[in-house]
């Protein structure tokens, strides 16, 4: 099946990306945005996932200083079949 | 003889061999390698290991050589982790904290002043505490980080080995960190190349002090 994991700086982490698209917001007319943070995005096809788990803490993210979110797309899974 | 672990990206792995054989016998050793016997010592160099995709550093830990490497530290042996090195040793969990981009998000290269700590393990038997090294930084990833109360710890348990000088901190390290050791003080990583510091004619040799310190220690079985 298709998963998503979701990968973003941890809260206090100063993220230098997230702050210069922030600054450069202004100029393109965006008002009223804050607090931008910039992650990852990894999308996979994945037989047990189970092991998505270990998956992200062992080599997707660095729990030291990323969160990572597991998504599971329940309803796109290859073989056509609906949710167990 | 001392042995300078190449991955596939490594591009600071000559330079290391070179430096490494000015103080003592030298060799490469191939990431697929898993007999690290014979070695007093471990270099890992600088460079982008598998293109550091993903996290610098996030995927070498996981080549053959670096579980002989985890071993070999384990061990007693010195394992001495630059820029890159450092990345893998802090990824693979033989060293606490986290490389993180630099804050201005560039890539910088040039000489910066380090201050040594009073820290434990061979490294710095040749380097007194308080001591000034002129060594170059060249990284994309080399804002150190560690929780505030783990850095806490590290302090109380010398770990922390160099500091920038006051004012010359290149990348937003906290507590201005640029390199630390494991519990046992045999394993050193910094993000400054030492190997790029060891002859007078490209402006310090202050690296050479460091690499013989790596020596002071005995092989791991």
């Amino acid at each position: 099946m298709k998963a998503k994991v979701l990968i973003r700086p941890k809260e206090g982490i100063l993220d230098p990306q997230g702050k210069a698209v922030e600054r450069a917001l202004p100029a393109l007319g965006f008002e009223g945005i804050h607090d931008v943070r910039v992650g990852r995005l990894v999308e996979l096809e994945v037989d047990d996932p189970a092991k998505l788990d270990s998956l992200s803490e062992k080599l997707l993210a660095n729990p030291l200083i990323e969160d990572y979110e597991i998504v599971i797309d329940e309803g796109q899974s290859e073989n056509g079949g609906g949710p167990a | 003889m001392i042995g300078v672990i190449q991955f596939p990206g490594s591009c600071d792995e000559r330079d290391a061999l070179a430096a490494v054989e000015r103080v003592d016998v030298g060799r490469l050793v191939w990431h697929e390698e898993t007999d690290l016997s014979g070695l007093d010592g471990v270099v890992i160099p600088g460079g982008f290991s598998y293109g550091d995709y993903l996290r610098a550093g996030a995927i070498a830990r996981f080549s053959p050589a670096m579980e002989a490497v985890a071993r070999f530290s384990a061990g007693g042996g010195p394992v001495l982790g630059i820029c890159n090195g450092f990345q893998v040793l802090c990824e693979a969990g033989l060293l606490p904290g986290a490389l993180l981009p630099n804050e201005g998000l560039r890539f910088i290269c040039r000489q910066v002043g380090l201050v040594a700590e009073d820290f434990k393990g061979p490294f710095g038997e040749e380097i007194g505490p308080g001591e000034r090294l002129s060594v170059p930084v060249k990284h994309m990833s080399g804002r150190y980080f560690a929780a505030d109360d783990e850095l806490d710890r590290l302090e109380a348990a010398r770990r922390v080995a160099f500091r920038y000088a006051p004012g010359e901190n290149p990348n937003g390290s906290v507590r201005d960190i640029a390199g630390v050791v494991n519990e046992t003080g045999n394993v050193l990583g910094l993000m400054p190349h030492p190997e790029h510091a060891v002859d007078p004619v490209t402006g310090s040799d202050d690296g050479l002090s460091l690499l013989r310190g790596m020596l002071r220690q005995p092989a791991a079985a």
